[in-house]
């Protein structure tokens, strides 16, 4: 089975984003950058289903020349290659949809694997705009994969508001990765070595044939006030005092 | 001139109650911009559904019935709206951000060729909409390029909309094209509790706890004791202490409740961003340097298994009371 994962570059998501003095965008200066962790999620499944049933991992990203990082990082958890559609402007979701459905069509994977949001931008929406523009049934939020024994269907037990749901699609699909889908491995040190000799393909945006309009953009960024938090209680007693009389919600 | 359609999402029927919070976004859309609000309801047999929502205020309620809709299915209710579309033209599409809210929208954007905002806690303009980043941490200002919209709605940041007058029901007959996916079933994490997202005091419980049984006896007891629903962390979800569906954050539920009792709960960033929000937060943990104590406006550094029954039963006593 051939699997086709997005790998999204983002800023370490346990150190609190914050914005540069002038507004402009994220201060990412001293922040270490990751596999979006979802993705990361995406790339494990993408290997575990390839050693299960053989086949191919294909990893892409969409970005700057630093994104190759994170695309060798994938590769050194044991994807297969790279390809690295170059661009310099971040796309918002629709267009990353699009170049993914261009490269798509360039690789024909029997099953698409992406991290259901990518926790810069919180947007969760890239996965499903893909499947509606290729006319594919998709799966998001995946707790469990299986396939039928003749692997033209995965089956999927979906994380849903009030508990699992399982599905049944046909492949080729769109699937996205929650959070308990598995626990992704660490690259081992002969996987780091072998994953500079890996082919990693560099497209320029340009090259993909797709007129690049965005949907939406962002006109203003600001940080939410700070909550005043930080007083302590002493006793249990002072807290029923506290939440009974002052706070007024007990 | 389009119109703002509203998705009613249910469940076998009833409407989920974060519905209204997006029925309240759709009327403030309609007072920005002069355009008539519908609700929308996808299902097999599905009218009473429908009548339930015009009573909301809404102008109309379409109600799309097919056997293909019995099941929710992104594919089946993208490709009913977008008949309801070409029909009744519609300029915004609205639903909750639940994960059906999730799943669907962004298939019904391409379908409508419309931009969209996620989870967007502020209706600026006719299209220019307020939404969090990065857990919570940013707020972006961002507007939408396309002349037709679709939003999913964080539900905390709307109040829920109360019943006023009552809508046309309309029985919108459609065609959905077969699609490639087949609901199988549902394990439903059954619950008396309050629902999480509408709980007016929430107990959440952390790895502080140490294993299912715990979580049980001392947040679940706790909750029971004060009519409160149930959270959790990310890392009491993954330890396996309670279900999936219980977890609060940048990925899981949204909460907002009057009371948040957060117990052996560091405060991860991305658990702060589902919870932040609340108006009262309390936390109980052993470790002072938590960062959960920077959020909460009343923190109780001690070891959660002496306190949690000290609070239950002097909450249970003050309950008592009246």
């Amino acid at each position: 089975m051939k699997v086709l994962v997005s790998v999204k570059r983002v800023p370490d998501p346990d150190v609190k984003a914050r914005l540069k003095k002038d507004k402009s965008g994220v201060d990412t200066e001293n922040v270490k950058f990751v596999i979006n962790p979802f993705d990361e999620i995406a790339v494990e499944e993408g290997l575990r289903i390839k050693e299960k049933h053989g086949g191919e991992v294909v990893v892409a990203s969409i970005g700057g020349k630093e994104s190759t990082e994170q695309l060798r990082t994938a590769l050194a958890m044991g994807a297969d290659r790279a390809i690295l559609v170059l661009s310099e402007q971040p796309l918002d979701p629709y267009n990353v949809a699009l170049v993914f459905s261009k490269l798509y069509e360039m690789e024909k994977p029997d099953l698409i694997i992406m991290g259901k949001q990518a926790v810069d931008d919180d947007s969760n929406q890239a996965a499903q705009m893909l499947a509606e523009i290729l006319k594919l049934p998709q799966a998001t939020f995946a707790y469990r994969i299986n396939f039928s024994p003749d692997l033209k269907k995965a089956e999927v037990i979906r994380e849903v508001d009030g508990g699992l749901e399982t599905v049944e699609v046909e492949l080729p699909a769109v699937i996205t990765a929650d959070l308990r889908l598995n626990e992704p491995r660490y690259a081992s040190l002969p996987g780091i070595m072998k994953a500079k000799s890996k082919p990693l393909k560099e497209i320029p945006i340009q090259e993909l044939g797709i007129e690049l309009k965005p949907r939406i953009e962002i006109t203003e960024l600001d940080e939410p006030p700070k909550r005043k938090g930080g007083r302590k209680v002493e006793s249990v007693d002072e807290l029923i005092d506290k939440l009974h009389n002052e706070a007024k919600v007990i | 001139m389009g119109v703002i359609a509203v998705l009613g999402e249910h469940r076998d029927g009833k409407l989920r109650k974060a519905v209204f919070s997006a029925v309240t976004a759709g009327k403030i859309l309609s007072e920005k911009t002069g355009k008539e609000l519908v609700g929308v309801v996808c299902g097999k047999d599905v009218r009473k559904t429908a009548e339930e929502m015009a009573e909301y205020g809404l102008k109309k309620v379409y109600y799309l019935d097919h056997p293909l809709l019995k099941d929710y299915t992104a594919e089946g209710y993208s490709s009913a709206i977008f008949q309801l579309d070409k029909s009744a033209g519609i300029d915004y599409f609205l639903a909750s951000a639940t994960t059906t809210g999730k799943d669907l929208l962004p298939r019904v954007a391409v379908k409508l060729d419309a931009g969209m905002a996620s989870d967007i806690c502020e209706v600026v303009s006719g299209n220019t909409f307020k939404r969090y980043m990065y857990a919570g941490s940013i707020i972006a200002t961002v507007k939408v390029n396309t002349p037709k919209i679709v939003l999913s709605i964080r539900g905390t940041a709307f109040p829920k909309a109360e019943k006023s007058e009552r809508g046309e029901v309309v029985d919108f007959k459609v065609d959905v094209e077969p699609f490639k996916k087949r609901y199988v079933k549902m394990e439903e994490a059954k619950s008396e509790r309050p629902e999480l997202p509408e709980a007016e005091i929430v107990v959440s419980g952390g790895r502080g706890l140490k294993s299912a049984e715990n979580f049980k006896e001392y947040i679940e007891k706790l909750a029971d004791a004060i009519g409160a629903a149930v959270g959790a962390s990310r890392a009491a979800v993954d330890a396996g202490f309670c279900p999936n569906d219980w977890q609060v954050g940048q990925t899981g539920k949204i909460v907002a409740p009057n009371l948040y009792i957060a117990i052996g709960i560091s405060g991860a960033i991305q658990h702060l961003a589902g919870m932040k929000d609340s108006k009262v937060i309390v936390a109980i943990n052993k470790d002072p340097e938590a960062p959960i104590f920077e959020v909460a406006d009343y923190g109780l550094v001690a070891d959660l298994f002496k306190v949690v029954p000290e609070l239950r039963e002097k909450l249970a006593k003050l309950k008592a009371e009246g």
